[in-house]
């Protein structure tokens, strides 16, 4: 008969391994990536495709460096870009869902939370005609696709944010003279930042590693680094090192800013942009 | 309030209306023929766009044509836009969304035969240039038979810069030593030497993903019919349901059976690893794995690995071409017929191909530039007869190939040969292949 | 006061307007011109195209065309993908979230190893994936390292398809699901009490028993052909490789959550002789539906981009692993059926806008 001293440390051990297996089943398919890329071309096979290299070599290191480096600058300027002017498109967007109802306002967010699940693939043509019209080509036009698909998904996140902020805080704002405008600029935003790393990350992750869009909109000089990717990884006999040593390098700056903002976004969760 | 909100939708979907009927520019070509390409003495310049899906291992072979073209005419501005990934469809993906939008770049790659015909010919897209073949001789060195294939009555509308050849199979002779196979000359005595294979657990013909095996299908159905029908069932005088093209699928099915079971994970290389890990004894396919045997794996021909055509397929020579054409409304057109003229020349060819792995369509290129496979390549293709591949666009349009692919996945589940073959056949109806 | 109130509300429109406009044009307007694609029968790559209006003929192909056998199993498979995506990275979300509610060490160290699969794009870990599942390799060889055998399982290649129904009784199928759905929501109201609610659905259960298994037995079947159509087991490997990247997602909302309960509900559940097991069960879990509805319009989202996934594992020919996505993709662009790649949007538009209507009703329901 175990003691409830023991059966609490079973429940901890348990508890412990459960956590850690999972754990490393989540590590796997990165395990996995980094091995290749410290392998020469050679050593690359199915057969061994668990072992670490005989030989650590970073041939796959350089010939991703050389061809995703140009790249960079570009990626840098599209994801910053599209991810500020989607962020505050949408705390913008979302306060008025959220707290300056007008009729017909309800009607309006659900024809533009529709508008998410346009399937992306088949507005690549129409995309590139209206961009092509308005002269919007190179990185400005992907900037602007980005942030105008971007705008159901990130007024929703904002919205869902401000409706946890008591519309009391709003009536003494008002009481105390602030106006339509210094309200939002005064209040809101300060109150909005834990939202603004939320929708920061999410629009940041999607647009970095956005494809499609990102080479039929760009030419060779403002390709992304996604194309760069692509790069490596295609051609009759893909060099497996280069492409997996350039998904990890592609991933670092997204990576970095889970690491090191994760606290945050859970912070920024647990505001309220969760609740529906 | 309303109000507003009404009249703010009509005009956006009034906007948007306009945008969906496109935006139409008159391409103006003001001098002689629209629809040839116009030569003359201009120095080329300013620049010139190139569109390709080569990377990887095939780019030192573009990077060597493009600095062989370079040498000739300095003031070109080349850019080498490749858009690689998925063989080839992200880079139609690029290519055609700019091309609906009048925005072509000045040249592009694409396979010579039906895929450049159906999809651009057929659309007026492309300038006829027979002027540009006559000027520069190609008639003559060119052999006669690929400028059947490649052209129409209406014109030439492509440069090939290489030819592959389809019906290649793979061995390592060490291996079939060690097994004590030989290496078959017809379907049955492949068949015959699967068998054995199979019993000591070898897998005989080692497959990668869909395309791989619509060359497989492709194989078969020249071994199966003999050049004279396989020419007469892409121009439509054999039908698709005729009892001999059921045969082709019934061999196919007999095929399927001495494959591994994993084809659609693995890559082509994957299955060519097969062969040279001794897993498998046999892969059909393009000649481009000389290249990967040679260059990665560093194998020797004739003694690392060993080649023959596909079993039924002597005498034969499936061929496929990577050429490029000028596409009408391009922006430079003196820029893009340089590079043509590059793309035909001896230098350009003898840069490019040897690199590649391929052969020069040139009947004049100098051959010790070449590898000991693709000298006993170019022999065949001076020799044999020649016709065309249908996994890599040569006898069949793009929408054909597209419902191929389905067709042929659907045959792999169900094995059913007689409706394979009547699926084929509308297939070839719907895509103006047949009637 | 109330010139001011309009002003305001003018205001309000007004800065709402550049999105409004934009998304009217960019997402309305593209709706709009690719229905209107859709209904001709535009194809090549002529520059100045001949689209003749056909209306429904396009959609009629795709239902009853021999050579569109494989839409149908994408359609069909596309139920399995969402669904099974949406539960299996909600319900691992849920548990993992639970994991780490309990003040552990390292929290932060196993959140960010289950959050970190979101920051890559679908194509990279795709392409990591396929190596994994590769049935020669991969995790088939997982169980000889404890002294097993190696998995046979075919993962991506694999070819066999269970649960299989006949696309002649396509109808039927779908009116029993709702007849189910429509039960189950009957039930909840009588368990209520709503008087007024309990004829709404009765009567709404009897409409549909009666069309299930008296109306449509009668009319003619949609196909003139039996067809069999199922679960395809490939698809799990690509379900596999969405779940390990989203499900970081759904726990970090559902940590978000539980945290969000505050600490004196956990006392007094306690205090009241609940155990760990009945804590969650009825009290935190139900409080977190407001984050499940808003979940699942997201990774609704997230399951069209599964495009990308299926693409960078399975290719654009793999019969089996098909979804409507990746067939437009191939028929618009390496067909030049254009007409016919818009009437495919079409269909996986209105079926990824399906998964919205709870979230919408809840919302109003909320609001109202």
């Amino acid at each position: 008969m175990k003691t409830s001293l023991q059966k609490k440390r079973t429940k901890k051990i348990i508890y412990y391994v459960v956590i850690i297996l999972i754990s490393i089943t989540f590590l796997i398919p990165i395990y996995m990536a980094f091995i290749t890329s410290l392998k020469g071309r050679a050593e690359i096979n199915l057969a061994t495709a668990w072992k670490l290299p005989k030989k650590i070599t970073f041939v796959g290191y350089t010939n991703a460096i050389t061809t995703l480096g140009p790249y960079l600058k570009n990626s840098i300027i599209l994801t910053v870009s599209a991810t500020v002017i989607s962020s505050f498109l949408g705390a913008i967007n979302g306060y008025i869902f959220s707290k300056n109802k007008f009729k017909g306002s309800e009607l309006i967010f659900t024809l533009m939370l529709f508008g998410m699940f346009i399937p992306y693939q088949i507005i690549l043509i129409p995309l590139f005609t209206a961009l092509r019209t308005l002269h919007f080509t190179g990185l400005k036009g992907l900037i602007l696709a980005h942030v105008v698909y971007g705008i159901p998904i990130v007024t929703m996140l904002f919205r869902n944010f401000y409706d946890q902020i008591p519309n009391s805080i709003l009536e003494s704002g008002r009481i105390d003279g602030a106006n339509y405008f210094t309200v939002f600029t005064m209040l809101i935003l300060p109150l909005s930042i834990p939202s603004f790393v939320v929708v920061g990350i999410w629009q940041f992750t999607q647009i970095w590693n956005e494809f499609l869009w990102a080479i039929c909109l760009t030419s060779q000089e403002t390709n992304p680094i996604t194309v760069g990717l692509s790069q490596l990884s295609g051609g009759q006999a893909v060099a497996w090192n280069d492409s997996m040593a350039g998904a990890i390098i592609s991933a670092i700056p997204v990576l970095c800013i889970y690491i090191f903002l994760g606290k945050y976004f859970i912070q920024g969760l647990l505001s309220g942009s969760v609740k529906g | 309030m309303k109000k507003v909100f009404a009249i703010v939708t009509i005009a956006a979907l009034v906007m948007g209306s306009i945008f969906a009927s496109g935006a139409k520019e008159a391409s103006t070509m003001s001098s002689v023929d629209e629809n040839k390409v116009t030569l003359n003495s201009n120095t080329p310049k300013g620049d010139l766009e190139i569109f390709s899906w080569w990377a990887g291992d095939e780019g030192p072979a573009l990077d060597a044509l493009i600095v062989d073209f370079k040498g000739d005419y300095p003031e070109v501005n080349l850019i080498n836009a490749t858009v690689t990934g998925g063989s080839g469809v992200n880079a139609k993906a690029v290519l055609k969304t700019r091309m609906l939008n009048n925005d072509p770049p000045e040249s592009f790659q694409v396979h010579a035969g039906q895929e450049l015909i159906g999809t651009w010919v057929d659309a007026d897209r492309m300038l006829d240039l027979t002027p540009l073949f006559e000027d520069q001789g190609w008639l003559n060195i060119f052999p006669s038979d690929v400028i059947e294939l490649i052209g129409t009555d209406d014109g030439i509308w492509s440069v090939p810069v290489c030819v592959h050849k389809s019906n290649v199979m793979w061995y390592i002779p060490s291996n079939l030593k060690k097994w004590g196979v030989k290496v078959p000359k017809t379907l049955d005595e492949f068949f015959a030497v699967a068998e054995v294979l199979q019993a000591k657990g070898i897998v005989p013909l080692s497959m990668g993903t869909t395309w791989t095996a619509v060359e497989n299908w492709e194989n078969v159905a020249l071994a199966t019919l003999g050049v004279a029908d396989y020419n007469k069932l892409w121009n439509g005088e054999l039908a698709w349901t005729d009892p001999k093209v059921v045969e082709v699928w019934e061999n196919f099915g007999k095929l399927l059976d001495y494959t591994n079971k994993d084809a659609a994970s693995l890559s082509w290389q994957q299955a060519t690893d097969m062969v040279v890990g001794g897993q498998a004894a046999f892969n059909f396919m393009g000649d481009w794995a000389a290249g990967y045997m040679m260059t990665t794996l560093k194998l020797a021909p004739g003694t690392g690995f060993g080649w023959a055509n596909t079993p039924g397929t002597t005498g034969a020579f499936q061929f496929l071409s990577d050429s490029f054409g000028i596409p009408k409304g391009c922006s430079n057109q003196d820029a893009a017929v340089a590079w043509l003229k590059a793309c035909g020349s001896k230098s350009g060819q003898d840069a490019f191909n040897p690199l590649k792995g391929s052969i020069p369509v040139r009947t004049d290129a100098d051959m010790s530039l070449y590898s000991a496979y693709s000298k006993s390549a170019a022999d065949n293709f001076a020799n044999d007869d020649i016709v065309g591949s249908l996994a890599h666009g040569v006898v069949a349009n793009e929408g054909f190939m597209n419902d191929f692919n389905a067709v042929l996945e659907r045959f792999n589940e169900s094995r059913d040969a007689k409706s394979a073959a009547q699926a084929s056949k509308e297939i070839a109806v719907s895509n103006n292949m047949a009637n | 006061m109330s010139k001011k109130n309009s002003r305001e509300k003018l205001y309000s429109v007004l800065i709402l307007l550049p999105s409004i406009i934009l998304v009217s044009i960019f997402v309305y307007g593209f709706i709009g011109t690719t229905i209107y694609s859709s209904m001709t029968d535009w194809k090549g790559m002529s520059a100045n195209p001949v689209k003749n209006f056909i209306g429904w003929d396009n959609y009629k192909t795709l239902f009853t065309s021999f050579i569109q056998i494989g839409f149908r199993q994408d359609l069909v498979n596309t139920v399995f993908y969402t669904l099974i995506l949406l539960f299996g990275t909600l319900i691992l979300g849920l548990f993992l979230a639970i994991l780490l509610d309990r003040q552990v060490r390292y929290e932060a160290v196993y959140r960010t190893i289950f959050l970190y699969p979101m920051a890559l794009s679908f194509i990279v870990s795709g392409t990591v994936w396929r190596w994994l599942l590769a049935p020669s390799g991969g995790l088939n060889v997982i169980p000889t390292w404890f002294g097993g055998e190696k998995g046979t399982f075919q993962w991506i290649s694999s070819k066999v398809q269970i649960l299989q129904f006949n696309w002649q009784n396509i109808f039927q199928i779908i009116s029993a699901l709702l007849l189910v759905i429509f039960i189950f929501v009957l039930i909840s109201s009588i368990k209520s009490g709503n008087k007024k609610e309990k004829i709404k659905y009765s009567i709404i259960c009897g409409f549909f028993a009666l069309f299930t298994f008296v109306v449509l037995p009668l009319l003619p079947p949609p196909l003139a052909e039996k067809e069999m159509h199922g679960f395809n087991l490939a698809t799990i490997g690509i379900i596999f490789a969405g779940v390990w990247q989203y499900s970081g997602y759904a726990m970090a909302l559902y940590l978000a959550g539980l945290r969000g309960l505050s600490g004196s509900i956990r006392e007094s559940a306690r205090l009241d002789g609940a155990n760990e097991f009945m804590y969650y069960w009825k009290i935190a879990i139900p409080n977190l539906r407001p984050i499940t509805m808003s979940a699942v319009v997201i990774m609704a989202h997230i399951s069209l981009k599964m495009f990308d996934l299926i693409y960078a594992m399975a290719g654009t020919d793999n019969e089996f692993t098909g979804h409507p996505s990746v067939r437009m993709y191939t028929t618009t662009f390496r067909a030049n059926k254009f007409a016919l790649g818009s009437a495919m949007a079409v269909i996986l538009f209105l079926f990824a806008a399906l998964f919205i209507i709870p979230y919408i009703i809840r919302s109003h329901k909320e609001r109202g």
